[in-house]
């Protein structure tokens, strides 16, 4: 049971507040890496960066924050993409489309933080400008706040998984189908968001962003924060993520991914259990985008492409589908490879990546995790 | 045994009746006032022109342990595929009680209603532990908030420990139930149907695959559920029948050929004819 | 009698006068004012005398040159005084007539206009086609003798359009009004803006006019979107060709066989590419054969689709048998190789595959509907290979086995079916119809790595809304996909045409998960 291995010596049943039961969602093992994970992102990060001199064997260069803060963003979706697919089963190839929603909802307050800034001088974006177009769009409405933008960030995912996964769950779209239709939508959403009419900046996307909340994008305070702020998200997530899993829904969700027919017939409706599961999977992708989008100074529809939803997949299958902490290392180690590979032999990059979703279906099914596990339990059985 | 499917109260606030447990469910309180716990009337079911069920009538008591036999392709299967609402009736009734239209519910709201089905081939979740299948099947709110907080009182636990002993899974409850033998996971569900507390059991051969001894114990099981559960048994195994001892129906290209106890089917010209008595 | 002869010589004379253009307007060709010029081409073709055709083809070909007041024709070998038709030595400095684009128009007007009356019917024909826009009133004249004249039944039509054109501005109304009612029956949107004015009160006086105006434009209206939406069905039955062809391979691997093969559309690359290395191959070795590259390609894409097919199957997909999510993905990493693999062999960009000579140019169904031969024959092309897959699968042994595999692999198996050959043979099925989707796609799109990408979802979307392990369906999914976003293209413009499309399946499939042809009964949802 969940309570077997927590922290506190929680009653194996009775009323116990939630509280206490998020907290017993991990082992002590994993609180303590968590916390030294915040402690290395919040505290030796930024200290390594601003007290250092660039000369220092020891300091951690602007270049190394974005790359992190981009991978933890990563981290992010790959994380919840496995609650989708690791625990319940539905391989979604269209979270490249929720990370995006997220990201284009905060990128439109950002392009309103550049005010007159821009190559025109103008109060409208630099795009819309461009387009001769003489006022907002009716949906850039609000976009100059900053609690409607974190509004959006969450509701845009959530409302179009909502309506998406409603009516494919009800018809019971399953398997390959739900992963194939997912990739039309993301196609469709794509070819949108590639007009210059549909409001979003076209192909450009949005870029050249100046300030948040009043300060300088780019200085070295600000990406700390947002660095910071990155890391305390996916460590928050991670902690809700192992409660959820260890829940009571958890395990329906794990059941509905294994026997759906006979979750049905003992009286869980399994569309609203996958619901769940697919809005918070979106919302968590949303949020994802929102952080990746001031750190790395871009957005455009390319996000949305068939092949970024899929190495999120990817990510997830190389770490171990079905833990937690496997999306994590797997969205590390494959984006790490990705820009050693891309600056120094950037014509076998996707060589590489192909290669390695092979090898990861073929050979390890269970990702780096289960390898492992595997290898523990050899050298802890007896020689 | 017999205090273990006593009606039971529940912890939580919401763990009343049947009926109110889906949100969106509105149906009717199971109505037994006449003593017929099943009707079915007039069930077809096509496929592509082939009639799997064909004017299908059958009536089951309240408390009464029914066993269906017929060959392979009578349509055994169909019948609990439209009973549990994964069959759609191009034509016919279906009701459970006097008041609950069958073919108007989804499988959840009809296992919510009080009918369990247990498979031919064994299904359950084979990643979880015998203990979280039972936990998982058990009658309480099901809806998905209530199983984000979900949390086992004291009586919950008793339960499914009462239902793992009568299962002989006991000493296996913190075993993946994948690991089980064939036989330990037909009882497994079988224990899995017993925690949902259904008023009509549908059992698809619940002893294939099991042994003399088990099959036995699996025929005693079921007779002393009979009385405060309906159960409908399909099974070809005619020993296994005889000792259930209930009426027996026929089916046969998808409609009734002849009902009754045992020995009077089984000495049934047009039943020999198809069947050849076995 | 003395005086009859000399009539006689005279009319004699006369009509040897009348029979050669008239040396003034002749000399007119000349003139400094542009004016001037038109006025004596346009008066040299009403008169349609001989050598007329000659005289003005020069002055197009800028073969027409002037000195003082004489004119001469530059023959080819030498040159020729313009009006007696004696060889000449060109004056020095003589000057090539200036003709500019204005004067271009009309000289091809009064061209076709003088060619109505040639003795071949196809110049008669090609010369009334020419003339079924932007014809003037001075070649009224003209056109009713070649109406009157003309006794082909294709032609004479056509002519009367082009009378009517001519007429429409007359001074007598009732002229006007035959003219209207006859253009009624022209479909081309020239004519609709000539009619348009004439319903017009102030620049219409007469109501008869008027009523016939406004009744021929709207027939010509229902024409025009009669032939509209033939057009569109034509192009939506080509598009839905290529559909077909990239849909077919996949309706075989996933519909029939249920393996997911996300690099399809890298299969499609290397049938293009190999239509493309046979070009190369053939202009280097055999350039007085070109055009013969793209039947030789088909063999040839075939087979490099299906081998390369056999080694995915071999190597990869083969362990993944049940396991289609897995499946995807390895297949999408096999993809990323094969579009990685093309960069290095043929460069990122993308390559030229040339249509043969024999592909180009097109037939002409109606006036102003013209099919082109590349598409014609993809369209065939699509029905050829369709034919041929249906033939494997229904009337083979092969096709036999493959049906037993996927109905029941156990069974099959225990009757002695080789089930991993099968599957093999298969999916290399698969991967070579694949191949001649490529071959087809190189003559009407780009071939570059990334060619495949664009289809995969298209691909996708065919079988899914065919309804799997259905060719039939994947037939008519393609057809009408294909001819649906066509018509909405025209209407929504291309991007949005695609994305109603998409969200158009997207709801389709949430009614019919089983696609348009549904496996019922107890196997269905297996």
């Amino acid at each position: 049971m969940s309570a077997t291995s927590s922290v506190l010596p929680l009653p194996a049943s009775g009323r116990v507040p939630l509280t206490l039961r998020v907290f017993a969602a991990l082992d002590r093992k994993a609180w303590i890496a968590l916390a030294v994970f915040l402690a290395l992102a919040l505290v030796v990060v930024p200290v390594l960066n601003l007290a250092l001199p660039p000369e220092s064997v020891f300091h951690v260069s602007a270049y190394a924050i974005t790359l992190i803060g981009k991978i933890m963003c990563y981290a992010l979706v790959a994380v919840a993409m496995d609650l989708i697919w690791g625990y319940g089963g539905i391989l979604s190839l269209g979270h490249g489309l929720f990370f995006a929603l997220g990201g284009y909802a905060f990128g439109m307050y950002l392009m309103r933080q550049i005010g007159r800034d821009g190559s025109y001088g103008a109060d409208l974006p630099d795009f819309m400008v461009f387009l001769d177009w003489k006022e907002l769009p009716w949906f850039w409405l609000g976009s100059d706040s900053f609690g409607w933008a974190a509004f959006l960030v969450v509701a845009l995912p959530a409302v179009v998984a909502f309506v998406f996964g409603y009516f494919a769950f009800r018809s019971r779209i399953k398997g390959v189908y739900f992963s194939i239709i997912t990739q039309a939508l993301t196609y469709a959403a794509m070819l949108l968001f590639f007009r210059n009419e549909t409001g979003f900046g076209g192909n450009n996307g949005f870029t050249d962003f100046k300030r948040i909340l009043g300060y300088p994008i780019t200085a070295p305070e600000t990406r700390l924060v947002l660095f910071g702020l990155t890391a305390i998200a996916l460590a928050a997530t991670l902690v809700f993520a192992a409660w959820l899993v260890k829940s009571k829904f958890g395990r329906v969700l794990t059941a509905i991914r294994d026997a759906e027919s006979r979750v049905m017939f003992i009286g869980y409706n399994p569309l609203w259990y996958k619901l769940t599961i697919w809005v918070i999977s979106a919302v968590l992708c949303g949020i994802a985008g929102a952080l990746y989008v001031p750190q790395v100074g871009i957005i455009n529809p390319s996000e949305m492409s068939a092949a970024n939803s899929i190495e999120i997949a990817i990510w997830v299958a190389v770490g171990g589908r079905g833990t937690l902490i496997g999306p994590v290392i797997g969205a590390f180690t494959v984006n790490l490879a990705k820009s050693w590979f891309t600056v120094s032999f950037p014509e076998y990059w996707l060589f590489f990546l192909g290669l390695l979703f092979i090898v990861v279906t073929l050979l390890l099914p269970q990702g780096l995790v289960g390898l492992w596990k595997k290898l523990m339990a050899r050298k802890g059985a007896p020689a | 045994m017999n205090a273990l499917f006593a009606s039971h109260p529940h912890d939580g606030p919401d763990g009343g009746d049947s009926a109110t447990q889906l949100g969106h469910l509105v149906t009717g309180e199971l109505d037994l006032s006449h003593g017929v716990a099943l009707y079915l009337e007039d069930i077809t079911v096509s496929f592509d022109g082939f009639k799997a069920l064909n004017n299908l009538n059958l009536a089951i008591d309240a408390g009464e342990l029914r066993c269906i036999i017929g060959p392979n392709g009578a349509g055994k299967t169909t019948m609990m595929d439209v009973i549990t609402g994964k069959t759609r009736p191009d034509s016919g009734k279906a009701f459970f009680g006097q008041t609950i239209d069958l073919t108007r519910l989804t499988e959840p709201e009809i296992a919510h209603v009080g009918i369990g089905r247990k498979f031919q081939k064994p299904t359950i979740f084979e990643q979880h532990t015998a203990f979280e299948n039972l936990e998982l099947a058990m009658k309480t709110d099901k809806r998905v908030w209530k199983s984000l907080l979900a949390w086992l009182s004291g009586d919950d636990r008793d339960r499914i420990a009462d239902t793992l002993k009568l299962i002989r899974l006991d000493g296996e409850a913190d075993r993946p139930a994948g690991l089980l033998s064939h036989g330990q996971k037909q009882w497994l569900e079988i224990g899995m149907l017993l925690m949902q507390e259904p008023k009509l059991l549908l059992l698809d051969e619940p002893v294939a695959g099991m042994t003399d001894d088990e099959t036995m114990r699996t025929a005693e099981l079921f007779v002393s559920l009979a009385g405060k559960h309906s159960l409908v048994v399909v099974e070809h195994d005619m020993a296994f029948v005889e000792k259930l001892g209930g009426k027996v129906t026929v089916l046969h290209e998808g409609s009734v050929l002849a009902e009754g106890d045992l020995a009077t089917v089984q000495n049934d010209q047009r039943v020999i004819e198809v069947y050849l008595g076995r | 009698m003395k005086k009859t002869l000399f009539s006689l010589l005279l009319s004699v004379f006369c009509l040897g006068a009348l029979a050669a253009p008239d040396p003034a307007l002749v000399r007119q060709l000349a003139a400094d004012d542009n004016s001037d010029k038109i006025a004596a081409i346009q008066q040299l073709a009403a008169a349609a005398e001989p050598g007329t055709a000659t005289l003005l083809q020069a002055m197009a070909d800028d073969s027409l040159f002037v000195a003082g007041d004489r004119l001469f024709v530059f023959t080819g070998d030498g040159h020729v005084d313009a009006l007696s038709g004696a060889p000449a030595e060109l004056p020095e400095g003589a000057d090539s007539v200036t003709v500019n684009n204005r004067l271009r128009g009309e000289l091809a007007n009064a061209l076709a206009a003088l060619k109505l009356f040639d003795a071949d019917r196809a110049v008669r024909l090609a010369a009334a086609r020419e003339l079924q826009s932007q014809v003037g009133a001075e070649l009224a004249g003209v056109l009713a003798k070649a109406r009157d004249q003309e006794s082909d039944g294709e032609i004479r039509p056509l002519l009367a359009l082009a009378h009517a054109q001519a007429t429409l501005q007359d001074a007598d109304p009732a002229v006007r009004l035959a003219a209207v009612r006859t253009l009624a029956d022209a479909a081309s949107p020239a004519v609709k803006s000539l009619l348009l004015p004439l319903t017009d009160a102030s620049r219409e006086s007469d109501r008869a006019v008027r009523d016939a105006a406004v009744l021929a434009l709207k027939s010509i209206e229902r024409s025009l979107a009669w032939m509209d939406t033939l057009a569109g069905i034509f192009s939506g039955l080509s598009l839905g060709s290529i559909l077909l062809l990239a849909a077919l391979g996949l309706a075989i691997t996933y519909g029939v066989m249920g393996i997911i093969n996300m690099a399809h559309g890298e299969l499609l690359m290397i049938g293009a590419y190999s239509a493309y290395a046979m070009q190369s191959l053939f202009r280097a070795y055999f350039p007085d054969h070109v055009d013969w590259y793209l039947p030789a390609a088909i063999p040839v894409a075939f087979f490099a689709a299906a081998a390369v097919g056999v080694l995915m199957e071999r190597t990869v997909i083969r362990w993944l048998y049940g396991r289609t999510l897995e499946t995807l993905l390895a297949t999408w990493g096999l993809s990323l190789i094969l579009i990685q693999a093309a960069r290095v062999l043929f460069g990122a960009q993308n390559v030229e595959v040339a249509n043969p000579s024999w592909m180009s140019g097109g037939v002409e169904l109606l006036p102003n509907l013209i099919l082109p031969w590349n598409r014609v024959i993809i369209i065939g092309f699509a029905l050829f290979v369709l034919f041929l897959v249906w033939v494997l699968m229904n009337k083979t042994r092969l096709g036999m086995f493959v049906r037993a595999v996927t109905q029941n692999r156990a069974m099959a198996g225990c009757v002695g079916v080789p089930t991993a050959r099968i599957d093999t043979m298969a999916f290399a099925l698969g991967a070579g119809i694949a191949g001649l989707g490529g071959v087809a796609l190189s003559q009407i799109s780009n071939v570059g790595p990334d060619m495949g990408q664009g289809y995969i979802v298209d691909s996708f979307m065919v079988v899914v809304v065919g309804g799997v392990g259905q060719l039939a369906g994947a037939v008519w999914a393609a057809l009408g996909l294909g001819i649906f976003s066509k018509l909405l293209e025209g209407w929504a413009g291309a991007v949005i045409a695609k994305i109603m499309i998409l969200v158009a399946i997207i709801i389709f499939i949430q009614k019919r998960p089983q696609g348009i042809f549904a496996l019922k009964g107890r196997f269905a949802d297996q």
